[in-house]
């Protein structure tokens, strides 16, 4: 019917809608070439590279042997040549060096964020921004010292903080004007009824004879305006003064314990991650 | 059906017959070889070719010691004669994208498919195309003879000739556009000593194939079937677009000349049926259907006819340039009357001044502040609050600067980590971390402003400035 409707129009003779029908022309022939140019393609691609399934295993093998997994570890492989260099660098040089070398720094510090975000952050916050009990990281103030060096062996070896718990050795007032004498000196206020006091009861064996701290003890530096135990203030100052820290004699006595890393990172580690701590904003 | 609708329908069938009569579609199973007249259109056309000598010639131009234009990828940098323009001046290329869819946009408006016909690099390769093969081969009765002659030695000698000439301008063109991502001197060096790198080579090799394969043997499959923008002209094309149309109500009835049938009585219309305008055309259009998708408005026709209505003493202009409102008979709406053209124009006011306000403004250096989150700040010893901000520090030119950096905005505040210059490297960013403290006594909220500048020591016109804030304790 539809030739007698259409004559010498090659259709496939399905018609809709009375006169649209389905001719039979034939594809442009660019086209057919690239039908059957892109079937060769698939077919070379599939003997190349894993394509079809051949058994539960898998895939078919591919004539190149290439794998996703060799393909991760060649790039894995690339990067770790690129940091090798770093690498070494940081290896043979002191933590001093690497903070000589601007380039080199920029890499340590690079990595050493993720090691301190692993090993340091949970007690010291990210960025070294601290916590309560725990010291801030960025700012000028180290019991220890602020030096490379210094922060490196603290890292190395771990810190014990030390003071007698002196609830039972002194009376409630002398507790409560040393803890007054704490508080101005911090602020820079003279007071010398205090000063005879907290010479007179020892303080200044560990925290020197004008209250500035001793690096190499740990005893903290009461002059300046950081206080060692948050919030700082009168009532902060008393309970350290009453209950110590680390005093085993004492149940309520406070914490100060930095663990030594020693054991738990290599010496290339220690290094970057004091380089990362030096360079938060305070090192010395 | 009915037998009676079957009847009263008859009109519409017989339509349809002549619909398929002329139902031809064009899928490249026959070659088309147009026959080239010379003519105020074909000078045109040569004009709109000759702008990609831009594209052969423009990589060989110098300006200041290196190539004038120059879009260097693996170094992210383009230089545009004295203009260095760095990724992160890249909105303005949105703007100079947007632009060029709409001067497109509003061509095809106004006059069809202008780029296609004059400037589209596939109708101008193909053009120089069958240039040679009209002048290797001869005209097209020639060279449809020679297809279906045997291989002989002329043939075999004609072929190779032409292959070969397709074949160097392909190559060519793939070098031509690899120079200008890379200086074209050096490139030319590398070529000729084969030490060109594997990007360069698959470049050249693709753009070879390309232009061998889409000039030489698709030509007007690909604007047939390949080509987006021959698709979407529809929508941009109104009944006011002035478009190379035959003028059917002076041409029709058509009719062959009859001999001794004098011009002042004779029965047809203009057109004698020579079919000149379907010889000419490129993509093997007859006009004389009207308008239709694979007209390339290249108004190659136009001058085919002018030169029969010369020969016959008839006005020219059988085929012109018209719109639909013309060819109906209605008077064609002046420009600024028409809505599209005012809103094309108006986009792309708007996105040039966007690129002059752009390349105006670019400055050689630039800064960045980034204000540390964590912590936020710190108190220092002396009971001063200290920040610390990383500094970004672009720079534009193509030589390193030594640059100072300062700060203002509060009371008493200290600069520290900025003692010494830094050296900011050419087209990089260099990062640098300073702190900012003041005494916390100057504090007057918890964030205040704060002002970096930077500076070049040598040469004061090289300068930045970014504001970022200061953070204290709460207040
Ligand atoms: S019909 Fe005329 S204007 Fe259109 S492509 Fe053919 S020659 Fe060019
Ligand atoms: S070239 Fe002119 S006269 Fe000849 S067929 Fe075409 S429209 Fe008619």
């Amino acid at each position: 019917m539809t030739d007698k409707v259409f004559p010498g129009e090659s259709n496939t003779g399905h018609v809709w809608d009375d006169n649209l029908r389905e001719l039979t022309n034939d594809p442009p022939r660019w086209w057919t070439i690239a039908f059957w140019a892109s079937v060769i393609w698939w077919i070379v691609y599939g003997i190349i590279y894993p394509t079809w399934p051949v058994s539960l295993e898998g895939a078919n093998k591919g004539l190149l042997g290439w794998t996703q997994i060799q393909e991760y570890q060649q790039g894995v492989a690339e990067i770790q040549a690129v940091r090798a260099e770093f690498e070494d660098q940081i290896k043979a040089k002191s933590a001093k060096e690497i903070l000589a070398d601007p380039g080199l720094t920029d890499y340590t510090v690079a990595s050493a964020k993720v090691l301190f975000g692993d090993n340091c952050a949970a007690c010291h916050a990210a960025g070294g921004a601290g916590n309560p009990g725990f010291p801030v990281l960025a700012d000028d103030n180290w019991i220890y010292g602020g030096s490379i060096e210094t922060i490196q062996q603290s890292i190395t070896l771990g810190r014990q903080g030390v003071m007698t718990s002196h609830g039972k050795i002194l009376s409630g007032q002398e507790i409560d004007a040393l803890a007054n004498l704490a508080v101005n000196l911090s602020q820079g206020k003279s007071d010398p009824e205090g000063m005879t006091l907290f010479t007179q009861k020892g303080c200044i064996a560990c925290h020197g004879p004008e209250g500035k701290g001793m690096q190499v003890l740990g005893s903290a530096n009461l002059t300046d305006s950081i206080w060692r135990f948050m919030p700082g203030g009168f009532e902060s100052a008393k309970y350290t003064i009453t209950h110590g820290v680390n005093d085993g004699t004492d149940p309520q006595t406070r914490e100060a314990q930095m663990p030594s890393f020693k054991d738990r990172l290599d010496e290339a580690a220690i290094k970057k991650l004091a380089v990362y701590v030096y360079q938060l904003g305070g090192g010395q | 059906m009915s037998e009676e609708q079957r009847k009263v329908d008859q009109a519409g069938v017989d339509e349809l017959y002549a619909e398929a009569e002329h139902w031809h579609v064009n899928t490249g199973g026959e070659t088309i070889h147009a026959k080239r007249v010379p003519g105020k259109w074909r000078n045109l056309k040569w004009l709109g070719n000759a702008v990609w000598l831009i594209f052969f010639l423009g990589p060989y131009l110098r300006w200041g010691g290196r190539q004038a234009v120059l879009f260097d990828i693996p170094e992210r940098q383009f230089h545009i004669f004295g203009l260095t323009v760095l990724p992160q001046d890249f909105w303005m290329l949105s703007l100079i994208l947007l632009f060029f869819a709409l001067l497109l946009a509003v061509s095809t408006a106004l006059v069809g498919r202008v780029w296609c016909g004059f400037f589209c690099f596939q109708t101008v390769w193909t053009d120089i195309y069958t240039w040679i093969e009209d002048k290797l081969e001869g005209n097209p009765q020639q060279r449809r003879k020679l297809e279906k002659a045997p291989l002989d030695g002329r043939k075999l000698r004609i072929k190779l000739t032409k292959h070969a000439l397709w074949l160097i301008i392909a190559v060519l063109t793939g070098i031509s556009f690899a120079a200008w991502f890379t200086d074209a001197f050096v490139l030319w060096g590398q070529i000729a000593t084969l030490q060109a790198s594997t990007v360069v080579w698959v470049v050249i090799a693709m753009f070879t194939a390309g232009t061998y394969l889409l000039a030489g043997f698709m030509r007007e499959q690909a604007c047939f079937w390949l080509c987006p923008y021959a698709r979407i002209q529809g929508v941009m094309v109104d009944k006011a677009t002035a478009l190379p149309t035959y003028d059917y109500r002076r041409g029709e009835p058509r009719g062959r000349v009859k001999k001794g049938e004098s011009e002042t009585n004779r029965t047809t219309g203009d057109c004698i049926d020579c079919n000149q305008c379907v010889a000419v055309c490129p993509t093997g259009v007859d006009i004389r259907q009207g308008q239709q998708e694979g007209c390339i408005t290249c108004a190659l026709c136009l001058d085919a006819c002018d030169t029969v209505m010369d020969k016959l003493g008839r006005d020219r202009g059988l085929i012109r340039y018209m719109s639909l409102e013309e060819l109906e008979g209605k008077q064609p709406v002046p420009l600024w009357k028409r809505g599209r053209v005012w809103v094309y124009t108006g986009i792309m006011s708007i996105a040039l001044a966007g690129v002059a306000y752009g390349i105006s403004t670019i400055s050689s250096l630039e800064l960045k502040v980034l204000h540390e989150r964590q912590p936020l700040f710190v108190l220092q010893s002396d009971g001063s609050v200290q920040n610390k901000y990383t500094l970004k520090i672009l720079n534009k030119t193509n030589f390193d600067m030594e640059v100072a950096i300062s700060a203002e905005g509060l009371e008493g505040m200290v600069l520290v980590g900025a003692e010494k210059p830094v050296t900011a490297h050419s087209s990089n960013v260099t990062a640098t971390t300073v702190f900012l403290r003041v005494p916390r006594e100057e504090l007057e909220s918890d964030s205040q402003p704060v002002v970096f500048h930077i500076r070049n020591l040598k040469n004061e016109q090289f300068g930045a400035e970014r504001e970022s804030v200061f953070v204290g304790p709460r207040h």
